[in-house]
């Protein structure tokens, strides 16, 4: 929010020295590269990225792969190692059905959040295609990845290769020791609740005993420095002291209500091997890691097509790819920022790469052509002359939807004739709540916002008690929004292996948060083998 | 920045996740598999290919928003609307808009397509079949040893000497027979050294000079290494099951067997051929065609050449004989049967095919399959069973004497996958099935 992120530094690297040199400045001339070129385009995005841009990245490193590779790293969401368990098979048998088909092509790149950052390519993209990737991949997701705040604050880019290592091995081990039935076991119960094992906000810290210690003994030499008998004889009020309830100490105890079910279960669950606790770990961390991707996937999208765009077509400015290669970039850039109507049948959802990379050029564009209404929605940035502080402080302290809500604007809702619809099961007709107009543009704005809010648009589900004098069953509330109740089939199944973890019968209400009424309810025994 | 080349990187990288989902959805797959085989060509039925299982099976269930509640949706390309408007729900229910992303792994369909290989094809095909018998009933008489590390022995050849065996077994024997360390020997002359520097005082040296004078001989009557320590590592010849096969192919080829016979059968001998290559590292086809006289022909000639003439099975059966007797020792080969015919045969030939088969080849077989061959609807006629043919008959009798031996009728391509596999299914199962 603050402004004090913007840095003007970056303007002085406009015109680069070796602007003038020779004839042939083309970085390839043809489809083919070869690492050398792949260097040469590499260090050629990065002058422009890091002296024009003002981009920050981790280290690079470019991993060359082929497309049964790229499959495979699909196929384990990305990460180039990962435990073994067979929905990874099955994904894969799917993408490659569908990839042999010729249904669906594959990604040019996978960019994994790490320090070094590794970016594959693969080895059949040109070497346009890989230019493109590089600018976007190499530099853009990674700037992101270094500089968001959600980033820097929920992952370890350092230490997420080596974590997965551990996992993979560990799992490895667990299935010799224990056998690959156990462990699949508990692997697919904990993958089950994996949305519901993230924390989405900072922990308190527990305090520890030593804290705890140096704490009171700071108290009592306080108590001690300031001790005055006088204050015995002051006459006051005498305090009542309220034991604790059973269910406030209860729920103390066990650090409830808890909305990271998998964190609840690793701690608190009673009947779990070691070896289960370590793997529900593993889901739950590799669960938090990819966290911030899915609340910022829309603006990651969009800082790396808007660094791409902007990279190569300086690129093509200093005559270092042809005019050939520039209308390929363009080519795959324009079916990249497809964003189809609402009526298309090839409609499926808004674009993040659409969306991030129009509100990048939009916010440009306010700052360097800002027209009289801008002026008054964007008085901090309208103007200002230079875009890349500007979003560069965007991409660094915004998510999805905060920077939705702070830089939709009318001119963008406009362009994308975006609309709002309110669709309520209880009345006959959808009703359209808001279109591109003066009274519709912040409604529009906030709706939209909203849909990239997790906080919208997953079920928010806690641990609220344990009954632990009785039967142990535990209590699972899910806070109904606007009478969104749960799928009811696949609800039951995923308390089936929440059961299975917990080993005692767990009870899921469906409550309404404003009256507090009951809603539905759905009981689970733990399956009996 | 560095590059790296990972493109020669092992492949297959995904193949334990693709063994661990195969598993997963074992029973899946193995309906589709049954399914898709039911329809395929002869070429194919060996092949991998495309299966597909339905959704539910392999779902990875998770919390989601169910249908009804107040939603929100922003779409883009508005074109007519405008704020209040009213759109009518879509009659098929399924609401505007398409929510966020609802199918991200194509989660919305209800079956999943992919495609296996072939090995994982005819593993999941013939996996719970079993070739009767497997084991040789004359296993003892086989020359076909392997070695097997078996225990130590104290005589061998030097390359065989085990070292560690040998020297725990003599110092076992030092220590029992009290050889004298090399340091206590050392100890003893640095003690007479230092004495004798000081002018032997007490007057101890002889008295030690004798004790080392002993220590000494004493290390030399006991040696380091005797060749009572001396252990090899023994090997032990095992007998090992055989493991050739041979398959004999026999076919009524006369007048009578039609083409589409012939391809019903093509079909078995196929199938029977795959699953003795899954079970045997080598396995020889004998294919012999028979009207009124049998000869051992080619595969080619077995299955496209016609022959006019009558029908004498025994001839078949004899000519099977002799090339066992010429060919293929029972005691090194198991042998395998499989006839094929429409169940002719000539009225006085019964007797001599049930003694041959009884006497001569029943004993040298581990299995002997039957399968009769008709047309497609020559069944359908309800209330007029067709009778058993003259062949079913004799054989019958011998299966219900116990001989190692199946039958089953076939009339129509689809059945073929059926009857095979009752015909090799698990002892364990049929058992089961029965009682």
């Amino acid at each position: 929010m603050s402004a004090g992120g913007l840095n003007p530094r970056s303007q002085a690297s406009e015109n680069s020295p070796r602007s003038q040199a020779s004839d042939n400045r083309l970085l390839y001339s043809d489809g083919e590269w070869d690492f050398e070129t792949l260097r040469r385009i590499h260090d050629a995005c990065e002058e422009i990225a890091l002296g024009e841009m003002g981009l920050s990245v981790y280290p690079n490193r470019i991993e060359v792969i082929s497309s049964e590779q790229m499959l495979d790293a699909y196929a384990s969401t990305g990460l180039p190692l990962f435990y073994k368990h067979w929905s990874f098979g099955k994904h894969f048998a799917q993408q490659e059905a569908l990839y042999r088909k010729g249904l669906r092509g594959l990604a040019y790149e996978i960019v994994i959040n790490s320090d070094p950052c590794v970016s594959y390519v693969m080895e059949e993209n040109t070497a346009t295609l890989q230019a493109l990737v590089i600018a976007h991949a190499a530099f853009g997701h990674n700037h992101f990845f270094k500089n968001n705040r959600i980033f820097k604050d929920w992952t370890d880019a350092k230490g997420i290769l080596d974590y997965l290592e551990f996992a993979k091995n560990f799992v490895t081990r667990a299935e010799e020791r224990f056998g690959e039935v156990a462990v699949e076991r508990t692997l697919d119960a904990a993958h089950a609740l994996m949305s519901q094992g993230v924390h989405r906000q900072r922990q308190r810290r527990v305090p520890d005993l030593r804290s705890e210690e140096l704490r009171e003994r700071e108290r009592r030499d306080y108590d001690a420095a300031r001790f005055n008998d006088l204050w015995r004889t002051v006459p006051g009020k005498t305090q009542a002291h309220v034991p604790p309830s059973e269910l406030e100490r209860r729920r103390a105890l066990l650090q409830l209500p808890q909305e990271n079910l998998l964190y609840f279960l690793e701690k608190s669950g009673p009947r779990l091997a070691p070896w289960q606790r370590e793997i529900i770990r593993i889901v739950r961390n590799v669960a938090q890691y990819f966290h911030p991707q899915r609340q910022t996937k829309m603006m990651n999208e969009g800082c790396a097509t808007y660094t791409h765009y902007r990279i190569l077509n300086r690129l093509h400015e200093q005559g270092r790819i042809s005019d050939g290669a520039m209308l390929e970039v363009l080519h795959n850039h324009s079916s990249v920022i497809m964003q189809p109507d609402f009526d298309d049948p090839r409609y499926s959802g808004i674009n993040p790469y659409a969306l991030g990379f129009a509100m990048m050029q939009d916010i440009e564009r306010i700052c360097e052509h800002p027209t009289e209404e801008d002026q008054e929605w964007f008085p901090d940035i309208a103007g200002c002359g230079d875009a890349m502080p500007v979003l560069r402080d965007a991409w660094a302290e915004y998510r999805d939807e905060s920077f939705i809500l702070q830089f939709l604007s009318p001119h963008l809702i406009r362009k994308l004739r975006l609309f709002h619809l309110s669709d309520d099961s209880g009345k006959p007709a959808i009703k359209v709540g808001a279109v591109h107009d003066e009274r519709g543009y912040r409604r529009v704005r906030q709706a939209l916002a909203r849909q990239y809010d997790p906080a919208w648009t997953e079920p928010d589900i806690q641990v609220v008690d344990v009954d632990l004098s009785g039967d142990r069953r535990l209590i699972v509330e899910h806070r109904v929004l606007h009478g969104r109740t749960l799928e009811e089939k696949e609800a039951r199944l995923v308390l089936r292996h929440l059961a299975y973890l917990w080993s005692y019968d767990v009870l899921l209400k469906e409550i309404d948060p404003v009256s507090g009424t009951v809603l539905r309810e759905h009981a689970v025994s733990p399956p009996h083998d | 920045m560095e590059i790296l080349d990972r493109r020669l990187n092992p492949k297959g990288k995904s193949l334990p996740n693709r063994q661990r989902f195969l598993r997963r959805a074992k029973a899946l797959i193995q309906d589709a598999v049954r399914d898709s085989s039911a329809q395929r060509d002869i070429r194919g039925a060996d092949g991998g290919g495309e299966v597909s299982i339905p959704m539910h099976g392999v779902r990875e269930p998770s919390f989601s928003l169910g249908q009804g509640g107040i939603r929100e949706h922003v779409l883009p390309g508005n074109k007519e609307y405008r704020e209040g408007d009213e759109i009518q729900r879509p009659p098929g229910g399924g609401g505007g808009g398409s929510g966020n992303e609802g199918s991200d792994d194509g989660g919305g369909e209800d079956s999943f397509r992919f495609v296996l290989t072939r090995e994982e094809f005819l593993e999941l095909f013939l996996d719970d079949l079993e070739l009767p018998d497997l084991a040789k009933r004359r296993l003892a008489q086989l020359v076909d040893p392997a070695f097997r590390r078996a225990g130590y022995t104290s005589s061998g050849s030097p390359a065989n000497l085990s070292l560690s065996r040998t020297l725990r077994n003599s110092l076992s024997r030092r220590i029992a027979l009290k050889r004298p360390k090399p340091e206590g020997i050392a100890q003893f002359e640095a003690e007479i050294a230092r004495l004798e520097a000081l002018g032997d005082p007490a007057d101890e040296v002889p008295e030690l000079r004798a004790q080392l004078e002993r220590a000494l001989r004493r290390s030399q009557r006991i040696p380091y290494i005797d060749p009572i320590d001396v252990r090899y590592r023994r090997f032990e010849p095992v007998p090992r099951p055989v493991a050739q096969a041979v398959m004999f192919c026999l076919m009524d080829v006369s007048g009578s067997m039609t083409e589409d016979m012939k391809d019903l059968a093509k079909r078995f001998y196929m199938l029977l051929y795959l699953f003795l290559q899954r079970r045997y590292k080598q396995v020889e086809v004998v294919f012999i065609r028979h009207t009124h006289e049998a000869k051992e022909v080619d595969e080619q000639t077995f299955f496209h050449s016609r022959e006019t003439g009558g029908t004498l099975v025994s001839t078949a059966l004899e000519e099977m004989r002799k090339v066992i007797e010429a060919r293929f020792p029972p005691g090194e080969w198991n042998i395998y049967a499989a006839q094929a015919s429409d169940g002719d045969n000539a009225a006085g030939d019964s007797t001599r095919t049930a003694r041959l088969l009884l006497e001569h080849l029943l004993p040298a077989v581990q299995y002997y399959a039957y399968i009769e061959v008709g047309r497609d609807g020559e069944h359908g006629m309800p209330g007029f069973p067709r009778g058993a043919t003259d062949l079913w008959r004799t054989y019958e009798q011998l299966v219900v004497a116990g001989a190692p031996m199946a039958m089953k009728r076939v009339r129509n391509r689809r059945e073929i996958f059926p009857v095979f596999r009752e015909l090799f299914r698990k002892r364990g199962l049929t058992e089961e099935a029965t009682a």
